[in-house]
């Protein structure tokens, strides 16, 4: 191997691996640590100067007493049940809402397509947080809403919202709603009419055949977009935090309150590592799924 | 010749509505004189005065503009580098490990890349600041860069390059007048990508950042934790229409380019 090939590996493989493995190893240690009133606030650190005797010492002194103290503690059990429940319930959502969409834009005049592409993407380069916040005023007491379903006298009292789950829910369906139609809308784009045409040929009804025909065809699409959206939302922070209300437990929100107001990096650690184990199963899955479609393509 | 049916323009309407209507009302009442959010009190400016002379908020995107920069020039080297040694490189020791790491910061939890990340330089460094946030969010972009410009590569056709070499091109002479020009478009949509994900960014850099180092999102968070604020109606307007603009124009020049290239065939074809 020469040197330049080493320089062209060597450069991007180092920093993969100084900020984002080493980072991982230095996480699953804390986790396997004990709190302390030191800086760093955990015990024990690795005394490389007391040779073989100090790696020893470190090493018996790790303990999985973090891991028992989560399974012992209903907050923590409970806050990945429901982080599971709403990333389940919000990724639902925006499959009903994104699907409708995609195929719309599949199904609309060629010159049309690709300004539909451009506005479900713009959305997507906009700040996140601003997208998230934009909700604040519309799903509070005195909310847009609110104002206009009692306007409408839809409803006499102003309904509760903000701070709800279903706030949540809604946040989630926003924000992540282009990684949901990307995906779909790529399936459906590639669909051949003729298949279509074929089914109606046949015999099929319209609508029988897009359940036989279409919707299978696009289930690489819908996998991923569930994916796309599952994945990120479980340990989403800001929609939580912003949108959700105080009984919202969100496994994202819960770390970050343990390392940022209770100081407990042993225990944030240990909560961070279970979160990725959860979301090992989903990653690997996903991970398949697109592998599939790759060589489905080629 | 497809056209609308009703039954899909219903669905493009009401879920382009959904997308669109909350940023509308925001930008509309960034230009509301009262203090209360849902109250009209008439056309006013005065929350963009507001905002322009807060030195806090001013400072924040000073060094957020700052950071992203740095990052985005950062992370389109190292992806652009990581998706030429994923397509090229051939077989190396380690390869698996290497697009395992170029593709799991796609999927993982803010939460935990920030935390991972912050545990990291308590190790390193003394003091946490611009340098660290830079560190943390160049390490996540990178990934999507060379999400983006491997998949040019993987459809750019690799003996253009064999042929320059055949031709006598050193190795890097062949990357740098034959590969890069085609890639080129993916390179700066990578780069265009890293900006907005590191301009964009709440989590990894409230844990990575230090005294000194406030991120306009950091600032943002702290201000509408407790409700909505007609100062950051103002500042969300006034991104909503930079970013706006910059895509309009974008996917203009791109569409332009697009129809230069291929005008370009057809005549090379007809000269053929």
């Amino acid at each position: 191997m020469n040197l330049r090939r080493l320089l062209l590996i060597g450069v991007p493989y180092a920093w993969l691996l100084v900020f984002f493995l080493v980072p991982f190893v230095i996480v699953i240690k804390i986790s396997l640590s004990d709190i302390a009133l030191a800086i760093p606030p955990y015990t024990p650190t690795l005394e490389l100067s007391e040779g073989w005797q100090g790696i020893k010492g470190f090493f018996a002194q790790l303990d999985i007493d973090n891991f028992t103290f989560l399974t012992t503690d209903p907050l923590y059990v409970k806050a990945y049940w429901s982080s599971l429940q709403i990333a389940f319930i919000s990724t639902a959502l925006t499959l009903l809402v994104a699907y409708p969409m995609a195929y719309g834009m599949a199904r609309a005049p060629e010159e049309w397509r690709a300004t539909l592409m451009m506005l479900v993407i713009l959305p997507f380069w906009t700040s996140f947080l601003i997208r998230v916040y934009s909700w604040m005023g519309i799903l509070g007491k005195e909310g847009f809403l609110n104002a206009a379903l009692l306007w409408l006298g839809l409803i006499d009292e102003p309904l509760t919202i903000l701070n709800t789950n279903t706030a949540v829910y809604i946040g989630i369906v926003y924000t992540y709603l282009p990684f949901m139609i990307l995906p779909i809308y790529a399936t459906l784009e590639k669909l051949d009419d003729s298949l279509l045409e074929a089914a109606e040929d046949l015999g099929c009804t319209r609508t029988s055949a897009f359940w036989r025909v279409t919707l299978p065809l696009s289930r690489p699409g819908v996998v991923a977009g569930c994916f796309l959206v599952f994945i990120p939302a479980l340990g989403e922070f800001v929609i939580p935090s912003l949108l959700g209300g105080s009984d919202t437990l969100m496994i994202g929100k819960v770390l970050y309150e343990e390392f940022f107001s209770n100081r407990d990096w042993p225990v944030a650690s240990a909560v961070a590592v279970v979160l990725l184990l959860i979301l090992v199963i989903p990653i690997i899955l996903f991970q398949r799924n697109q592998q599939k479609q790759l060589e489905a393509d080629q | 010749m497809r056209r609308f049916s009703w039954f899909n323009i219903t669905s493009l309407t009401l879920g382009f509505a959904f997308l669109y209507i909350p940023m509308i009302i925001l930008v509309i009442y960034s230009f509301n004189g009262g203090r209360l959010v849902t109250v009209w009190a008439g056309f006013s400016t005065k929350w963009y005065g507001e905002l322009l002379s807060n030195e806090d908020f001013l400072n924040a995107a000073w060094v957020t503009i700052r950071v992203a920069l740095a990052t985005a020039t950062l992370a389109t080297i190292l992806g652009t580098l990581a998706a030429y040694v994923m397509i090229r490189g051939g077989r190396f020791f380690g390869r698996t490990l290497f697009s395992g790491m170029v593709v799991a910061p796609l999927v993982m939890p803010d939460v935990i890349l920030g935390l991972s990340l912050l545990l990291l330089f308590k190790v390193m460094f003394s003091s946490a600041g611009m340098m660290t946030v830079i560190l943390a969010h160049t390490t996540f972009t990178m990934c999507y860069v060379s999400v983006v410009v491997s998949s040019r590569l993987v459809s750019f056709d690799k003996s253009l390059e064999e042929a320059a070499l055949d031709l006598g091109a050193t190795p890097f002479d062949a990357f740098k007048s034959v590969t890069l020009p085609n890639i080129a478009p993916a390179v700066v949509s990578g780069w265009l990508l890293a900006f907005t994900l590191s301009l964009d960014d709440l989590v990894i850099a409230s844990f990575t950042t230090g005294p000194g180092a406030t991120t306009l999102p950091i600032k943002i968070f702290s201000a509408v934790r407790l409700g909505v604020s007609p100062e950051i109606n103002a500042l969300s307007t006034i991104m909503i229409g930079i970013v706006t603009i910059g895509v309009i124009s974008f996917s203009l020049i791109n569409k332009r380019q697009v129809a230069q290239r291929l005008r370009d065939e057809k005549t090379a074809e007809a000269s053929a």
